[in-house]
């Protein structure tokens, strides 16, 4: 840093920054670490699209995407352009303002819960101690805009989407949160910092092997949250051509596509939060490795071990619509109310019993240590 | 037992893993894909692509004006009218293919006695303005003259089976 | 200061929105404002640093009752008209309410303002405080009775609701997946086997 940037420079900032009273460089710097994560997260989610597209398509048995740029990867930036450049029609009859607003809706959301998300061990943007209630309250208030664009299209078609996707975002919201009850339990704490630090000490600690079912329902749940395959009634092509946003076109659908696939990296990064323990690194304590630099780079706990958490239940999501035909609708229903709740709520009993009884890997949990 | 069984394969997710596990095969396998522009797949020299009308190597019209191609034509692509040319010859006076309407089934081709309306194997072609659909006589006399020596190729090559 | 600007900000937001509810004529913009009213209301809450709530405002009215009342509103195909003629015929009954709150809380501002009655308003937590840990431990020990029972008295309430709506028409096909998923192939069909036979070539036409 000192070598490019010259030594006066650097003092005049300083001396700038000094200046400034403490509250504005609270909200200078607050802005702009919000800034490189939300710009993260929309480049992320660029590449995200690619990487879905050459995913399904080597499961296919075909390239996917390979003529702009090398091996495709100028993929994203060409479709952006020309979303950006299309025009958006906004339907006569449609109610202007929700119509256009709703897009907003679904992005803002998804966007807005990075900020509670530890991203390495010592940044997160704003550490509070409801972390985990307010991820659950936000990705609750995604619903809002894809109810919002079916009803203000104005639009059969859109309008079954909104009422399919409101229906099933409600029933499976349920069963996740019944999930990250579990979790609370596990932890001890509603701050995902605090839950991060409970699973340190290796794979063995990690949450995913005493709540294993409940890490497959919150995955699962996850897939449906965000109208994926193979929950994808919402926009079901086949059925009702594309659901909600059958009329959005150029930036508002842009908008919807990105708030889409924020919230599948959103979820990735929330189950690897619960489950997989973050940022935690899986050789955590291995060290008969020795004590080089390369050593214990690996062990210790950094933004690159989260990272390749998240990419790899980006991969599953991509997998799973490779793989599995569209559920059908009630059987989403019965799937979200009959199957995965009453799992849970066995499984949280379950949880409470062996926690209490110190067996095997319930022994570390938080909930153990308060039966004393 | 049987049914202990149902229940464990059930929760345990066994025929979702069976599924995943096949699609996880397939990702390692090398795409069956041709990468279109540059490598192609053989072609038949019965390809049916874009029509031409053909000469005699004399230069003279094969095309008798005979209207069997318009009348066998399924989905009446085809319109043709007539008159006598300058030699006394009857001739088409114009001759026209709606390439939106022809749907390739060859049917002109094997229709004609003269063996004046061809399908060629040219399929990389586009219009860019309303209207450059229609293939008129003049249009379809130069595709015919370009490509002589593949049309008359393919013919031969095909000739045996005919 | 900034925290001063921020409340009546909000304020006037919610204030807006609370008006908005009434006036507008169509249904669903007005649940919009009512939404966003719950959001300014819940920002305030946070502002006296009662995060626990705040967030949990937004989850249970903003995440899940009001996505049941756009539900219901979207599907009722409300004439506007109509509504609006009833605004005269309630308007006495909603000025009596209103009149009854105003008085209520001009009864709570003059009881504060009133000296040796909490007149310090909030006091600031201190460091390390949690709010959600502290309405837990008052829930579950004070209240515990209180509150199990509030969750008995839902729950017989969710229970009581399916058993009343769920009634078995006669000639009603439903699936049982569950059986379908168990079946085998050997359920289905029977394997037979056969000796080969020689054709009877005489009945041959």
């Amino acid at each position: 840093m000192k070598t490019l940037i010259p030594d006066f420079v650097l003092k005049a900032w300083m001396s700038l920054w000094g200046m400034l009273p403490p509250l504005m460089q609270y909200l200078v710097e607050t802005t702009f670490w919000i800034l490189v994560v939300m710009i993260s997260v929309i480049l992320t989610v660029a590449f995200t699209t690619y990487f879905e597209r050459k995913v399904i398509g080597y499961m296919q048995g075909r390239v996917g995407p390979n003529r702009v740029g090398p091996f495709g990867l100028g993929q994203p930036f060409a479709d952006v352009i020309k979303l950006l450049i299309k025009e958006v029609i906004v339907p006569k009859k449609s109610s202007r303002f929700l119509f256009i607003i709703a897009p907003l809706l679904t992005l803002t959301p998804a966007l807005a819960t990075w900020a509670v998300i530890p991203l390495s061990d010592t940044f997160v943007i704003a550490n509070i101690d409801a972390g985990l209630l307010y991820v659950l309250s936000l990705t609750s208030v995604g619903v809002y805009g894809v109810i919002l664009a079916g009803w203000a299209t104005n639009s059969k078609y859109a309008f079954l989407g909104a009422m399919r996707s409101a229906a099933q975002i409600v029933a499976y919201e349920i069963a996740m949160g019944f999930a990250l009850v579990g979790v609370l339990m596990a932890g001890g704490s509603l701050n995902l910092g605090v839950i991060i630090e409970a699973q340190a000490g290796g794979v063995s600690q990690w949450f995913i092997l005493p709540l294993l079912p409940l890490f497959f329902v919150y995955l699962i749940s996850g897939v449906a949250e965000t109208n994926r395959a193979p929950f994808d009634v919402a926009e079901g092509e086949s059925e009702i051509v594309a659901g909600f946003h059958v009329e959005y076109s150029g930036v508002a659908f842009a908008l919807f596509f990105l708030g889409e696939y924020a919230n599948i990296i959103l979820i990735s990064a929330l189950t690897s939060i619960f489950f997989l323990g973050g940022y935690l690194s899986p050789f955590e304590g291995w060290t008969f490795l020795g004590d080089n630099n390369l050593v214990s780079f690996l062990r210790d706990p950094s933004l690159g071990w989260l990272c390749a958490k998240i990419c790899f239940f980006i991969f599953v999501f991509f997998w799973l619509r490779a793989t599995f035909p569209r559920y059908r609708y009630d059987q989403i229903m019965r799937l979200g109310w009959k199957v995965f709740i009453p799992v849970t709520i066995v499984w949280i009993g379950v949880e409470a019993v062996m926690a209490y009884l110190r067996v095997g890997p319930w022994s570390g949990l938080a909930t153990a240590s308060l039966a004393g | 037992m049987s049914k202990l069984r149902s229940y464990i394969r059930t929760f345990t997710l066994w025929e979702l893993w069976q599924g995943l596990g096949v699609t996880f095969v397939n990702f390692f396998k090398p795409p069956v894909t041709l990468n279109y522009p540059e490598e192609k797949a053989p072609q038949s020299p019965r390809f049916r692509g874009l029509h031409a009308l053909r000469r005699y190597p004399n230069g003279e019209e094969r095309c008798i004006a005979c209207k069997l191609c318009e009348a066998v034509c399924p989905a009446l692509a085809i319109t043709i009218e007539s008159d006598v040319g300058e030699d006394g010859t009857r001739r088409t006076t114009r001759y026209d293919i709606d390439l939106f309407k022809c749907i390739y089934c060859g049917f002109c081709e094997e229709a004609c006695p003269v063996d004046a309306i061809v399908e060629t194997r040219i399929h990389e072609y586009h219009m860019e303005a309303p209207g450059e659909n229609i293939m008129t006589k003049d249009k379809l006399l130069a595709i015919g003259d370009k490509y002589d020596a593949m049309i008359s190729a393919d013919k031969a090559a095909d000739a045996k089976y005919r | 200061m900034f925290h001063t600007i921020l409340f009546y900000f909000f304020a006037i937001v919610l204030i807006g929105a609370a008006i908005g509810v009434i006036f507008a004529r169509n249904p669903v913009h007005a649940v919009m404002f009512l939404v966003l009213a719950f959001f300014q209301s819940a920002v305030l809450w946070l502002l006296i640093e009662a995060e626990f709530l705040a967030i949990v405002l937004v989850l249970v009215y903003v995440g899940a009752v009001m996505v049941l009342f756009l539900f219901v509103v979207m599907m009722l195909d409300i004439n506007v008209e109509e509504v609006s003629g009833g605004y005269t015929r309630y308007l006495p009954l909603g000025v009596l309410v209103a009149v009854l709150m105003v008085t209520e809380l001009a009864q709570i501002i003059w009881l504060r303002s009133t000296p040796g009655i909490s007149a310090a308003g909030f006091a600031s937590t201190p460091d390390g405080y949690s709010n959600t840990k502290a309405l837990g431990a008052v829930l579950y020990t004070e209240h515990v009775y209180a509150f199990e029972i509030a969750a008995v008295i839902l729950l017989l309430a969710i229970v009581a609701a399916i058993t009343l709506t769920m009634r078995k028409r006669p000639g009603l096909k439903q699936q049982d997946i569950a059986a379908q998923v168990a079946v085998r192939a050997a359920d289905r069909i029977r394997i037979v086997k056969m000796d080969a036979v020689k054709p009877d070539t005489g009945s041959e036409p």
